[in-house]
This record gives structure tokens, C-alpha cells and sequence, in this order.
């Protein structure tokens, strides 16, 4: 019994492997075929605009914060009328590691990932991106989300004015 | 005259062969990368020429570019000669072996064999055993651990399946009568020995598998365990040496079973030389496709095989084709 099972292993391989050599291989030959990438892949990173075209950063370093590799570097400032900006903000891409942490800890949905992956260049510091090249002018993967009509200590909109919020709590009014 | 036309004669067969062979020997290694690319649904190499065919040549160009390196601690004289040998004693054997049967040229007879020598079976055998110190020296005076690891593991591996391979080869001599490898050729022309001496072809091709350190013996090189075994340290050309020289030891042993076991040049319809290459390469074609099928011997599986199935079943085989010629004969 254990002879035959010795058998059939050592023969039954070789119509796997012979067979197999008459299949279609299944690479992908990248430069000529290209697959088309799932919209959630992550690749180039950009930064987003709100609807009414502000950008949507706060310069609150919770991505740079977030980042494994510590490719993330901003300075934030802060305009007129309160709201806070990144004054610049940079990425360096040849230390990115596209594990899209970055995205997921901004508030905002300002960072985005991208699935668009062929920007490698021979030059390691054309791979530091500023600001302005990370900047679109779209609204990426939720448009309509506006940061500032939901949170945003009354820069955008005076306080408890938005539709999803109360107006703020007088704190001595509700003692019991 | 006479002389000179000799020397001349024997010149050009060396170019020939020499040639004939390295080229193969590249391609042998771009076959195996296809055919072992399709067995796993991949491509191979296929980008440089069309298919790939020019591959070979920018693997060349590769080597040739590469650092060579000596290890600073490691016997030099040995380092250098280590890969030499290997490729050498591979090489020499060739010069023993008939390809097709003797042309006819102006009233001349031209034997298609480099020297036919009368003792072709030992050359053999004693050749393949001095190419032993190649892999042991490269092993040993790289001074690394998986050099002198995989330098052991190969001479004991190739010592221990020698024995079996030469006893294997002894009823071959004793059916046709000679040493000669043209006689042994000859003596197949009804028959190839495969049929007549199954036992002996099924022990001579696990020992040339082992011979050519492929899986599933290829310890010596075993790339998880070692790296790369005996030429871990070499680098650049030396390399290269060592790499071609397995793949030319692939094309002279497959050459070497065709004029053992499978009847040499004979077979019917096309000419001599079609159907020695055709088989070589069917044989060349089954080496690959065992690397691309088998897993990796154990190290005392393998011993024990070599020592306890392989060699008690060659002396047993030699026993009875020695009884059977006798009764035969007698
Ligand atoms: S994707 Fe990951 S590595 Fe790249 S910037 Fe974002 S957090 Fe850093
Ligand atoms: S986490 Fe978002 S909002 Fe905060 S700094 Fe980064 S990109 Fe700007």
C-alpha cells in the first residue's frame, strides 16, 4: 500500500507538470498588457479639494503622525477668518511605502490614494512632491464631503449652524 | 601529408565540437528557463530577440561585466582552478564520444568521434570522477561555511553514486566485449541496451541524475539550505565557468546515455546525426522536466539509497548478466 502511494506520487507529478506546460501562462507582460487597477488601489497620493474648491487640509499632522516611514512633512498656518492651512506641505515618494495609513487617519478626506502607479523617475528628489503638485481639483473618492459643514469651530459657518449639529449648550442653563 | 591532414582533420572536429557544444550549453540554460517558466504558467525569459533566443548573450555580457572577486581569505591557487576543472574534465569527455558512424570522404574514412580510444568506458568513468575535485576544491577554498558545506555534501554525493553508475556500465562491457564506446554503439544496432538491460538503464539514470547535481539531488547547491552551495563565493566568469559546465555536463551525460543505453546513432529513416542529437535532446528535455516535477532529496535518503537500493541492485544485475552470457555462451 504504501509502495503504490510511493508509486503514484512520484509519477502522477509529472502529467501535472507535462500538462501544465501546455496551459496558457497567466502573466501579466506589464508594458504591453496592462491590467486595469481596482478604483481602492493604492498608488499616488493627492490632495483633495471640498466642493465649494477650498482645500481641504487643516494642516493637523495626523497623517505625517500616521506614517510608518515618516515621508510626511507639512507647516500649518492659519488664515484671516481662522481656518488652518498647510502652509507646505511635502511628500517624499521614494520613502513612500503605499500602505495608505496616511488616508485613513485624515479627518478631512483631504489625502487620497490614487491607483495611478507609473511615476518613477531616475532622479530620487523629482520624487519629493510639494504642495502644488499634489493639489487637484476634484473632490476624489467622496465629493461631496465638506469638512467644514460638520465640524470646525465656527470658521466656516457661524457655531450650531450646520445642519447636523445643535446649537451649543449654555452649560448653566441645564444644571438639574 | 598524410600527417598534416590528420592534425587537420582532428582540429576541425574539436572547433566543431567545441562550438556545437557551448552553444548548446547556452541554450540548454534558456530551454530549461522556458520550459520550467511554462511548467509553472510562466513565460520565461522573453524579452531579449525574439522569444528570448538572444538571452544567452546578455547573460553572457552580464558575467563578463561583473566584479570578480577573490575572497580575501580563501586559497587562492585552489579558487582559481576550482572552476576549470569542472568545466575541463566535462569537456574531455566529450572527445570519446562516437556521434555518428564513420564518413566516407574521397576513399578516406573519417571516424566522427574525436580519438576513438579502446578504453572509452574508463575515460568516462575516470573523468567523471576527477570532475569531483572541482566542486570539492571550489567548496573548500572559498573559506564559507555553505561553500565547504556544499563542497561536502557533492563529494560525498558523487562518490557515493559513481559506484552504482560504473557497476551499471559493467554489463554493458560484458554483452558487446570492448571498452570502446563505438563497439558498445555497434553492439545496439538490433536492440539499444535500454530494453535489453532495463535494470542497468534505470540505475545509470539516477546516477547521472545525481552526477549532474540536479534535483532531486541536488544537495550541493540546495539554494534554501546554502545558498548556492560549492560556488557561493564565485562570482563574474568563474561562475559563469561553473554554470555552463553543469549544463555541459547535461548535454555529455545525456550524450553519454544515448551511446550507453539507446542505440546511439541508430534508428531508422533519418541519418545518423538526427537521431544521436534527437535523442540527447529528448534526454536534455526529461532532465528538465524532473527539476521541474521533483522535490529535493533528504541528505540520508539519499545516501541510503545510494548505498543500500542502487549499489546491491547494479552488483545483482551484473550477476545475472554474467550467468546469463555464461549459460549463453557456455
Ligand atoms: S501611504 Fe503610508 S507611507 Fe505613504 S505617505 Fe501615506 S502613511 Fe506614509
Ligand atoms: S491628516 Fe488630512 S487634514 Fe490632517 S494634515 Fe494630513 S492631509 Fe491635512
Amino acid at each position: 500500500m504504501n509502495l503504490w502511494r510511493g508509486i503514484k506520487g512520484t509519477i502522477l507529478p509529472f502529467w501535472v507538470t507535462l500538462s501544465n506546460m501546455l496551459r496558457k501562462p497567466v502573466t501579466v507582460q506589464y508594458p504591453e498588457e496592462r491590467r486595469v487597477l481596482p478604483e481602492r488601489t493604492r498608488a499616488q497620493i493627492v490632495l483633495t479639494r471640498s466642493p465649494d474648491g477650498e482645500e481641504r487640509c487643516v494642516a493637523c499632522y495626523l497623517c505625517s503622525a500616521a506614517c510608518p516611514v515618516d515621508c510626511i512633512s507639512m507647516q500649518a498656518a492659519e488664515d484671516q477668518n481662522g481656518r488652518r492651512y498647510a502652509a507646505w506641505f511635502r511628500i517624499n515618494f521614494g520613502r513612500c511605502i503605499y500602505c495608505g495609513l496616511c488616508a485613513e487617519a485624515c479627518p478631512t478626506l483631504a489625502i487620497q490614494m490614487t491607483p495611478h502607479y507609473e511615476f518613477c523617475e531616475r532622479q530620487p528628489l523629482a520624487l519629493v512632491y510639494e504642495k502644488e503638485d499634489l493639489l487637484i481639483e476634484d473632490g476624489g473618492k467622496d465629493g461631496d464631503y465638506n469638512f467644514y459643514h460638520h465640524a470646525g469651530i465656527g470658521v466656516v459657518n457661524p457655531r450650531g449652524s450646520n445642519p447636523d449639529e445643535t446649537a451649543p449648550e449654555d452649560v448653566r442653563s441645564n444644571l438639574p | 601529408m598524410e600527417n598534416y591532414v590528420a592534425y587537420l582533420l582532428i582540429l576541425i572536429k574539436l572547433v566543431l565540437i567545441l562550438t556545437m557544444i557551448l552553444t548548446m550549453a547556452a541554450y540548454l540554460v534558456l530551454a530549461e528557463r522556458k520550459i520550467l517558466g511554462r511548467m509553472q504558467l510562466r513565460h520565461g525569459p522573453n524579452r531579449v530577440g525574439p522569444f528570448g533566443v538572444l538571452q544567452p548573450l546578455a547573460d553572457l555580457i552580464k558575467l563578463i561585466c561583473k566584479e570578480d572577486f577573490v575572497p580575501p581569505h580563501s586559497n587562492h591557487l585552489l579558487f582559481l582552478l576550482a572552476p576549470a576543472l569542472s568545466v575541463i574534465t566535462v569537456l574531455l569527455i566529450f572527445a570519446a564520444i562516437p556521434f555518428a558512424p564513420p564518413l566516407t570522404v574521397l576513399g578516406h574514412e573519417i571516424p566522427m568521434v574525436v580519438c576513438d580510444l579502446n578504453v572509452g568506458v574508463l575515460f568516462f568513468i575516470g573523468l567523471s570522477s576527477l570532475s569531483v575535485y572541482g566542486v570539492t576544491f571550489g567548496g573548500w577554498a572559498s573559506n564559507s561555511k555553505y561553500a565547504m558545506l556544499g563542497g561536502i555534501r557533492a563529494t560525498a554525493q558523487l562518490i557515493s553514486y559513481e559506484l552504482p553508475m560504473g557497476l551499471a556500465l559493467v554489463p554493458l562491457v560484458l554483452v558487446s566485449g570492448s571498452f570502446s564506446l563505438t563497439d558498445i554503439v555497434n553492439a545496439q544496432r538490433v536492440l539499444p541496451f535500454a530494453v535489453t538491460q532495463p535494470l542497468a538503464f534505470g540505475i545509470f539514470f539516477i546516477c547521472i541524475l545525481a552526477e549532474t547535481k540536479r534535483t532531486p539531488f541536488d544537495l550541493p547547491e540546495a539554494e534554501n539550505e546554502l545558498v548556492a552551495g560549492y560556488h557561493t563565493e564565485y562570482s563574474g566568469l568563474r561562475f559563469g565557468m561553473f554554470f555552463v559546465g553543469e549544463y555541459i555536463n547535461m548535454a555529455l551525460l545525456g550524450s553519454v546515455t544515448t551511446v550507453f543505453f539507446l542505440g546511439g546513432w541508430h534508428g531508422p529513416f533519418l541519418p545518423p546525426i538526427v537521431w544521436f542529437l534527437g535523442k540527447v535532446l529528448c534526454l536534455c528535455f526529461i532532465f528538465i522536466w524532473i527539476r521541474g516535477t521533483l522535490p529535493r532529496f533528504r541528505y540520508d535518503q539519499l545516501m541510503r539509497f545510494g548505498w543500500q537500493v542502487l549499489i546491491p541492485l547494479a552488483l545483482l544485475n551484473l550477476l545475472i548478466t554474467g550467468g546469463v552470457l555464461l549459460w549463453l555462451r557456455g
